[in-house]
């Protein structure tokens, strides 16, 4: 007798659950005469009578397999979730049921007459988050933070250039060519810079985590563009010099450009605007509360001062003069089309339905539970984790896991660890200058109750890590899988479902 | 009343600021300068949950969309362009409604996200399958940056900075490869498919099958050129069209990209869509995106993590292959349900109705008195129909009947039609794209032929 077979379920995918001839849809017969196929060429060929090797399920056992698959899967609706600089707020339902309305759901992107609600709620939206940031024009079109990224610091581009900056042959700026980025900053910041043809130069912050304003004056002359700032910054730090920076960049001919991914701090309290900011992008699925989808999709629309309006990516809306209704224009001096067509309207609509239920005291209240929530949960682990930043915080704090580390417990094992407990970690080895950093960002959706359920679990970690450090570092026990293995992954790629037959023995 | 998405009770609110050591919630803000602080933000009053609902469903309900109830047959659709309207099977929203998919995020920690990743890698597979080729990512924004980042790609592969676009592929996606190159200083330049005059300072050429009128190119002629010049052939492919027509892998495409808006994905006035993004092996590491591999955990189960991680922004930063970061994860999953509903039998069907429905739509119009289809050649579900009256004019009158027409591709229009477009000589003054799919039943078809017959002065 054979004992049965350990359970292995990630090894089998839909593909190896396929039979010829199931199907998990009833689809319409042929209703027109049939019309000749285009010439063979053109046509799918079938050298070894496999043709399309699509996976063929039964409506069953397709939704048992997908099913069993989001069971081995976390969210916000499963747990506390404390991602650093994710902002992994809870996600109101009424929103899922407004963007499957179908007026909304069915719109297709090449209308425009027939299209005037979807218009008007992007309208509407424009200036939503144009009062919010302080800012005078936005648009809608990026994707995500860093498309919304890639968007202003093009436009930045386009300034200078307009204003006399010239290009090298190879089409790179020549006259202001650096990129500013502090050493803090999200890797989307300098990877951007690059592919705007931008040298991208790091300024360093000082031990108080505030930026370093020496450095910053050394780096700025009249080849920087732009200094790429989030506020507060990636150690949840509100940087009380911003008005000081704001005006040292603009003497020197640059824009101050703002990564609005931290803006769950500030709604209500300050507009980005009154600080000094030209260019802003805003991560809508972030602050405005819309499913992360285990990486997007996401919206990242960009607000610009004035001066900067004409350089918008296009599309934006605008109302139609005279005789009423809206319509999608392009910027006169637009750097063009980001994306297929207006940006991720399903994620607008959500954002929308979220300004409009809370309002300005809703929204500010936002701010200050979230603000609330992390200084409790730096509050109750100060005494058994080193705070490399000892000052309060915005909306997330930073720790790290050094005094740990010196007992051999690494951060990687206190995340993992903190799975058995029942939480999702979080963001771990980022900002890139703490050593073994946590950075935990609570959102202002989560209870007291759970705040200390998470600080209890964090504090009896850092006593295991004292009494039984293996229990820490072999972590995770109660997780579908242990640790899994990377290098491996990465040395010898595998990256695609193959038939057995096709794998070498 | 309280905000429903905050637990904080005021009695929460004291404790916690005792804790802190805060006197008050304005404590915590100190650092913000005081005259730029607690400015005034002029919003509107906040709605309930019943005043919510009712104001976005009447303004959903201005627009007249594809599916919503009109007259006896509710509206049909015949608007293509680049986006399509195609069934999508309850078992997609289904599952994309389940809470562990949709509200996690970038799947850092493995352990808690195999729903995820292992999704993830079934959409790679998926997408190799479908276009034909070795390795894909796990997805981009939409089809048309996906597309820009190839050229981008290749021009970091071949070393070279100009990238040549098919006269005939969509206007958008011309226009987003033109956006990403001004970044990286690449020209970008129109050719003709008759004569795409390759040089050797050409890093590849873009076709894109069908193109977008809906006709079918000789890609494989093509792709040959754009190898005889050096240069790499980057494919925009359309992925229903795939059920039927052969895909960019065996016509020798380096690098395909496609939307991916019809599997499974709402119209959702433009988004969020899904870019398709595949090439072949020998270029994996210089792919953007995120790609999921299958490994083991230390007990020998199999799983799934991010990897070749070293390509990306978090690790690299200004030397990653793309600033992309937040994709389109979910898209992903409801192109992956979607895929494995259908199966191969299934989106060789739908894409069967849609090639036999275009085709019967198309001779009926051409059999019209006033109208013509002046283009030449095979076609999938698109064509090009010449109008006896201006677009906007033929649009308005099948609105009447519960009619979405077609796209204006008049001479002039942006990306309209023009002498010499695959050897058409003297395009129609008025054109529009009309695009038929499985969601076009006979009878609608018929009553778009019956209206237009009637704008033409027929019968």
């Amino acid at each position: 007798m054979t004992s049965p077979a350990e359970p292995d379920p990630g090894a089998t995918l839909s593909f190896d659950l396929s039979q010829p001839g199931r199907i998990a849809c009833a689809l319409p017969e042929l209703d027109v005469p049939a019309a000749p196929l285009p010439p063979e060429p053109a046509l799918r060929r079938d050298p070894d009578g496999r043709g399309l090797r699509l996976p063929e399920l039964s409506q069953p056992d397709l939704v048992r397999y997908f099913t069993r698959l989001s069971q081995r899967n976390y969210g916000v609706d499963t747990a506390f979730y404390p991602l650093g600089s994710c902002t992994m707020k809870y996600n109101p339902r009424v929103h899922e049921d407004i963007v499957r309305l179908p007026g909304f759901a069915g719109l297709h992107p090449h209308q425009r007459e027939t299209a005037q609600g979807g218009l008007a709620l992007m309208f509407d939206l424009q200036r939503l988050l144009a009062e919010i940031t302080g800012m005078d024009a936005v648009s809608l079109a990026p994707a995500a933070g860093a498309h919304g990224e890639l968007a202003g610091i093009l436009m930045a581009r386009a300034y200078h250039q307009q204003r006399g900056d010239s290009q090298r042959p190879d089409g790179r700026p020549s006259g202001r060519r650096r990129v500013l980025v502090p050493d803090t900053a999200h890797g989307t910041n300098p990877a951007t810079a690059a592919m705007c043809g931008y040298e991208v130069v790091s300024v360093a912050s000082c031990a108080d985590g505030n930026m370093d304003l020496g450095a910053l004056a050394a780096a700025l002359d009249d080849s920087a563009a732009a200094l790429m700032l989030t506020l507060p910054n990636t150690l949840g730090l509100f940087d009380p010099q911003i008005l000081r920076i704001a005006e040292m960049v603009h003497r020197a001919g640059a824009l101050l450009y703002g990564d609005g991914a931290n803006l769950n701090a500030l709604l209500g309290r300050v507009k980005p605007g009154d600080l000094g900011f030209d260019v802003v992008h805003l991560n809508l699925h972030k602050t405005f509360s819309t499913p992360h989808g285990g990486g997007g999709p996401g919206s990242g629309p960009i607000a610009v001062r004035e001066p900067l309006a004409p350089f918008l990516p296009t599309p934006v809306v605008r109302r139609r003069e005279g005789e009423g209704g809206y319509v999608l224009a392009a910027p006169e001096r637009s750097i063009g089309r980001v994306g297929l067509f207006h940006g991720n309207f399903g994620v607008m609509v959500r954002a929308y339905a979220y300004i409009r239920t809370l309002g300005a005291a809703g929204l500010r209240e936002v701010s200050d539970n979230a603000v609330l929530n992390a200084n409790y949960v730096r509050a109750r682990l100060r005494d058994a984790y080193r705070l490399p930043y000892d000052r309060g915080c915005m909306h997330e704090v930073v720790f790290s896991g050094s005094r740990q580390k010196a007992k051999g417990v690494k951060t990687l094992d206190i995340a993992k660890r903190l799975i058995d407990y029942g939480f999702h970690p979080p963001t771990i080895y980022f900002p890139l200058m703490v050593d073994e950093a946590m950075l935990i960002e609570p959102t202002e959706t989560e209870s007291k109750e759970t705040l200390d359920a998470f600080c209890d679990a964090m504090l009896a970690i850092a006593r295991e890590a004292e009494d039984e450090p293996e229990v820490v570092r072999s972590a995770p026990h109660r997780a579908p899988l242990r640790r899994l293995d990377e290098a491996t992954a990465a040395r010898k790629p595998v990256l695609r479902w193959r038939p057995r037959e096709e794998l070498s023995p | 009343m309280p905000n429903p998405y905050i637990a904080n009770t005021e009695a929460d609110r004291r404790a916690m600021l005792e804790a802190v050591g805060a006197r008050s919630l304005d404590d915590l803000f100190a650092d913000i300068p005081e005259a730029q602080r607690d400015p005034p933000l002029r919003l509107p009053p906040p709605l309930s949950e019943p005043e919510l609902l009712a104001e976005l469903s009447a303004l959903a309900a201005r627009n007249r969309s594809a599916g919503q109830p009109d007259g006896p047959y509710g509206m049909a659709c015949f608007l293509g362009g680049g986006a399509y309207h195609h069934f999508i099977p309850s078992v997609v929203g289904q599952i994309l409604s389940r809470g562990e998919f949709s509200t996690s995020y970038t799947p850092y920690q493995p352990e808690v996200s195999q729903g995820t990743l292992q999704a993830a890698f079934e959409f790679q597979s998926l997408v190799c399958e479908l276009l034909g080729m070795d390795v894909a990512n796990a997805g981009m924004y939409d089809g048309a940056s996906a597309l820009a980042e190839a050229c981008l790609m290749a021009a970091a592969i071949t070393g070279r900075r100009r990238i040549a676009v098919l006269e005939t592929a969509h206007p958008h996606y011309e226009a987003v490869a033109r956006t990403y190159a001004a970044g990286r200083g690449l020209a970008v330049e129109q050719v003709k498919a008759e004569s795409p005059r390759l040089t050797e300072e050409h890093a590849c050429l873009v076709v894109q099958q069908p193109n977008f009128f809906g006709y079918l190119e000789e890609v494989e002629a093509l792709g040959q050129a754009a190898h005889a010049a050096g240069a790499l052939c980057v494919a925009v492919a359309e992925p229903v069209s795939l059920g039927l027509l052969r895909p960019p892998g065996e016509y020798g495409a380096d690098i395909a990209v496609a939307e991916g808006q019809p599997l499974g994905i709402p119209l959702s006035f433009g988004g969020p869509y899904l870019g398709l993004f595949a090439c072949r092996q020998e270029y994996v590491r210089q792919m953007p995106g995120r790609i999921v591999g299958r490994t083991r955990d230390a007990e020998g189960r199999t799983g799934y993590v991010l990897t070749l991680q070293t390509r990306e922004q978090h690790i690299r930063r200004e030397r990653a292959t793309s600033n992309i970061c937040t994709s389109e994860q979910l898209v992903a999953l409801a192109a992956t349900v979607y895929l494995c509903a259908m199966g191969k039998q299934g989106l060789r069907r739908v894409a069967e109705l849609c090639y036999h429905k275009a085709h019967y739509a198309a001779d009926r119009i051409a059999g019209l008195p006033g109208y013509r289809l002046p283009l030449e050649g095979a076609f999938f579900n698109e064509f090009v129909v010449g109008c006896p009256r201006p677009v906007a004019e033929v649009n308005q009158e099948l609105l009447k009947e519960g009619i979405v027409g077609g796209l204006d591709v008049s001479p002039g229009a942006d990306a309209g039609l023009r002498p010499g477009l695959r050897g058409m000589r003297e395009p129609p003054e008025h054109a529009m794209l009309l695009c038929v799919t499985e969601m076009n039943t006979r009878e609608e078809i018929d009553r778009l032929v019956e209206a237009l017959s009637r704008l033409g002065g027929g019968r």
